[in-house]
């Protein structure tokens, strides 16, 4: 179904220097770094649970895992950021113990993130010498040798960049480069790439592939860590999946398909967790029609009808949010229709969308959804003020009332109405973000990632509360990238992958893998 | 690394990017530029209309007023450039310059250097104060600093009470360094010359210095980058202490009386100069030179206006016109940026 052209892994092949094996430990040449069983909790949450990988020198080593499977906890104890918890740690065979950056950059891992931080106003060539600018005469730092250096780097990588501009308004792949030529010139021997290519267009990623190839001829060790599925076969030598916090196996490249990693990705239980109450889909009430942004999102077309659950899967930055944004009117969008129980919907006034009956839960509850230093009640009756208020001024005993009738309908957990909302759990305040949109009485509830940060107790109360929204004839749209909870929750799940929708699956047809394949490769998946 | 300094010669890989052209490039893009201009036209339309502006007597003038506004910028454009600010230097140099007019009245005999040493070292106590307070209490400086520029002048006030110095009280050799010129210029003006310089080589040539343009570019990458930024920026606040009581004693010889009101209301003055002189306000960047241009400029404005016998109350508001024209300058430079930005994501997509 799937078919992958890999021309350039036959360059490895010939070189018989770095011959990387499979299999995570022993077999092969001792490895440039290795973590086995590294642990990380953060309070009661779990963040990696058994964090294995190796990496060769000489190798494009791939790190996959469905959203939330510790990729980016393991990356940030490399980086030294974390400290884990316990675990063996070991770069060019001797133990480690990073308590700061400065100490993995010392051990030779250079990181370089999705967005890379440089510093603005300084030039590229300051940018990569920051803190150990050549000196010259005096003592005093040599602009002339660090632009000079600068361009051999530059010239090395094959990239023009101008040494001596700031590094404010380069483009992201500019940035990346310049990265890497800093971790080139600090001799690094890890490099530890977190999803490079997010941001990149596709001449820019090919240009950042060569230049990776480059350096695994040379002997560094890559550690690539991507979403995309035919970047991963077509560059890495070996692939790493984790799951759930635990490293899961590593295969070579050539000896493993799609299929299986992508099994291996999601391979659990699902079902159980989530009982959704069977609701009759009524009305349409949202009607979404060929909707696009351009370099957001492309052709958008569906729809949620009354009681429903539609879940929009995918991966992160596929886009969804953004839709979800744009339906609500907080974004604008250059074509297409959105109709609100057969009416067209005013584009960019969320103040409209409120009026037609919906509402926005958004992912994240702290900066968009509470006001986190504001009592219960009030975060409550935000939505509110209007109908409370008797000739402009807000009447606070109505308040109180409906807090309070709300609060109690979603079995809010807090001392006091009058309890700041900061002194809540996570599930809490998901909670007081629903009521304060249900004493709206919406038709339509967009739920950005509905239990993003909560615990797994109070994760399954929420679940019960928007099944049972459903179960009352309200229409929910719902934006998870948590597998289990979409296949959990959702009478259909839309797939997005890079600004579109790949599939529209059936709560019967919905599998693990087909979201999976849908949300990774081009190939698969289309209805 | 050093071994790379042998490599043979590497064209400047940017397109378009000659030699020649570059300097000039480079020139055209100092962000010091409009305030050298602003000063140059300053000077020749009054030199213009009163010849007498730049006599020998006046160009003097020119600089002593300057000299003193010159130090104290200096040292603000290093907290500046950390995204820092220290609003208590006026209380500072009046402290400062109180301290110097009572050694000398207790102290008839003390060598002058010494008087130095001792107001640099007083001004370097009272920043290390500030600096000590920001970092561990990690509240901004803006905040910390306007507590203690009442502090400071509360100090002042309890310590002078109705009390003043003059000039009489003073040896002579002190007041004639900013009487005395060498090469037509006053010594304090060279004193403060030497204090820019030196000020403007450590904040270009060393990496500490280079380090507070990192901090004040972005805070979070520099502590994630390792720099250590606590540190850096409480040196900047004690360095900036001991050039205000630099500033301070410096007061005390050029001026005739010094007391509890002492340097009220400058820091204003200071840091309106830092940012004419394209200090950017938000840290990040900016220079030591430029600063001390925008000191000359604001100082250079009121004796000008004064020359061409505008009325002292435009003089302010002049002032202000400049201030908010550096930060529309600074907003079209950022804006020109950001376009530059998205023209050249275009071309990659």
């Amino acid at each position: 179904m799937v078919q992958f052209i890999q021309p350039q892994r036959c360059g490895y092949l010939m070189q018989q220097t770095y011959s990387p094996r499979s299999g995570p430990s022993g077999e092969g040449p001792r490895p440039v770094l290795s973590l086995h069983h590294a642990a990380k909790t953060f309070g009661p949450v779990v963040a990696l649970a058994e964090g294995t990988i190796e990496i060769q020198a000489g190798e494009i080593h791939a790190l996959v895992g469905e959203n939330g499977a510790g990729k980016s906890t393991l990356v940030k104890i490399l980086a030294g950021l974390h400290h884990p918890d316990s675990g063996d740690f070991k770069v060019s065979g001797e133990s480690v113990q990073f308590r700061h950056v400065g100490d993995s950059k010392a051990a030779g891992i250079s990181v370089i993130y999705q967005e890379p931080t440089l510093f603005p106003d300084l030039t590229v060539a300051e940018n990569i010498f920051v803190g150990r600018q050549p000196k010259g005469r005096l003592g005093l730092i040599s602009k002339a040798a660090m632009v000079r250096e600068a361009s051999m780097l530059f010239e090395r990588l094959g990239v023009p960049i101008d040494p001596t501009r700031i590094a404010e308004g380069l483009s992201i792949a500019d940035q990346q480069i310049i990265e890497i030529a800093k971790a080139i010139s600090l001799d690094a021997k890890v490099l530890v790439m977190d999803e490079p290519t997010a941001a990149l267009s596709g001449v820019e990623v090919d240009r950042l592939f060569a230049v990776a190839r480059s350096l695994r001829d040379r002997g560094t060790g890559i550690l690539f860590i991507s979403h995309r599925f035919d970047e991963v076969f077509g560059l890495c030598d070996r692939i790493t999946v984790m799951r759930d916090g635990r490293y899961i196996s590593t295969h070579r490249t050539i000896d493993v398909a799609v299929e299986q990693i992508v099994r291996e990705m999601v391979g659990r239980d699902i079902g159980a967790l989530f009982p959704k109450v069977a609701a009759e889909a009524g009305d349409v009430v949202l009607q979404v029609e060929g909707l696009s942004r351009a370099g957001v999102f492309r052709d958008i077309s569906f729809e949620v009808r009354a009681g429903e659950i539609v879940a929009l899967a995918g991966l992160v930055g596929a886009g969804r949010t953004e839709v979800a944004r744009a339906v609500f009117g907080i974004d604008p969008y250059d074509a297409g229709e959105i109709r609100f129980e057969g009416r067209k919907l005013k584009a960019g006034d969320p103040q409209a969308a409120i009026t037609a009956g919906m509402g926005f839960v958004p992912e994240d509850r702290r900066k968009q959804g509470l006001v986190m230093n504001l009592s219960v009640a009030r975060n409550v009756t935000l939505t509110l003020r209007n109908k409370l208020a008797t000739a402009g001024l807000i009447n606070g005993a109505a308040e109180r009332r409906a807090a309070e009738e709300w609060s109690k309908r979603l079995q809010v957990k807090t001392g006091s109405q009058e309890h700041a909302v900061s002194t809540l759990s996570g599930g809490n305040q998901q909670k007081v973000v629903l009521a304060k949109w249900l004493a709206t009485d919406p038709r339509l509830l967009i739920i950005d990632e509905p239990t993003r940060g909560i615990d797994v107790g109070t994760k399954s109360e929420v679940h019960r509360l928007i099944s049972d929204l459903a179960g009352r004839g309200i229409a929910i749209l719902m934006i998870s990238s948590e597998l289990p909870e979409v296949l959990g929750m959702a009478d259909r799940v839309l797939v997005m992958r890079e600004g579109r929708i790949t599939a529209e699956l059936d709560r019967a047809d919905a599998s693990p893998e087909s979201v999976m394949h849908a949300a990774t490769s081009s190939a698969g998946g289309t209805p | 690394m050093s071994s790379a300094l042998d490599h043979k010669k590497v064209t400047p890989p940017a397109p378009g990017a000659g030699r020649g052209r570059g300097t000039l490039a480079s020139v055209l893009r100092l962000r010091e530029l409009p305030v050298l201009i602003a000063l140059a036209v300053l000077v020749l339309v009054t030199y213009l209309i009163n010849p007498l502006f730049l006599s020998p007597q006046g160009v003097k003038d020119l600089l002593l007023n300057a000299t003193i506004i010159i130090i104290l910028a200096a040292g603000q454009t290093l907290l500046i450039i950390t995204r820092n600010i220290d609003l208590s230097v006026g209380s500072m140099l009046g402290l400062v310059a109180f301290g110097t007019g009572s050694i000398f009245s207790s102290m008839p005999g003390i060598p002058i250097v010494a008087v130095f040493a001792i107001g640099m070292a007083f001004g370097a106590v009272l920043g290390a104060f500030n600096g000590i307070l920001v970092t561990v209490a990690k509240v901004p400086a803006l905040v910390i600093t306007l507590g203690t520029l009442y502090v400071f002048r509360g100090l002042n006030n309890a310590w002078a009470g109705g009390k003043q110095f003059f000039a009489g009280d003073r040896p002579d050799a002190f007041g004639a360094l900013s009487v005395d010129t060498l090469l037509g210029f006053p010594i304090i003006t060279l004193l403060a010359l030497a204090v820019v310089t030196a000020a403007a080589v450590y904040m270009s040539g060393t990496r500490p210095g280079r380090d507070l343009y990192a901090i004040g570019s972005d805070p979070d990458a520099a502590t994630a980058f390792g720099i250590k930024v606590s540190k850096r920026v409480f040196l900047a606040f004690l360095a900036n202490g001991a050039l205000a009581g630099l500033a301070g004693v410096l007061y005390a010889s050029r001026f005739n009386s010094v007391g509890a009101t002492t340097g009220t209301g400058m820091e204003l003055t200071v840091v309106a100069a830092a940012v004419v002189g394209g200090v950017a306000i938000f840290g990040g960047s900016g220079s030591v030179a430029g600063a001390a241009l925008g000191a000359l400029l604001l100082t250079t404005i009121t004796s000008s206006l004064t020359a061409l016998r505008v009325d002292k109350f435009w003089q302010q508001a002049i002032v202000g016109v400049l201030i908010l024209t550096a930060i529309i300058i600074e907003l079209v430079a950022s804006l020109r940026t950001a376009r530059k930005l998205r023209i050249s994501e275009a071309r990659n997509v």
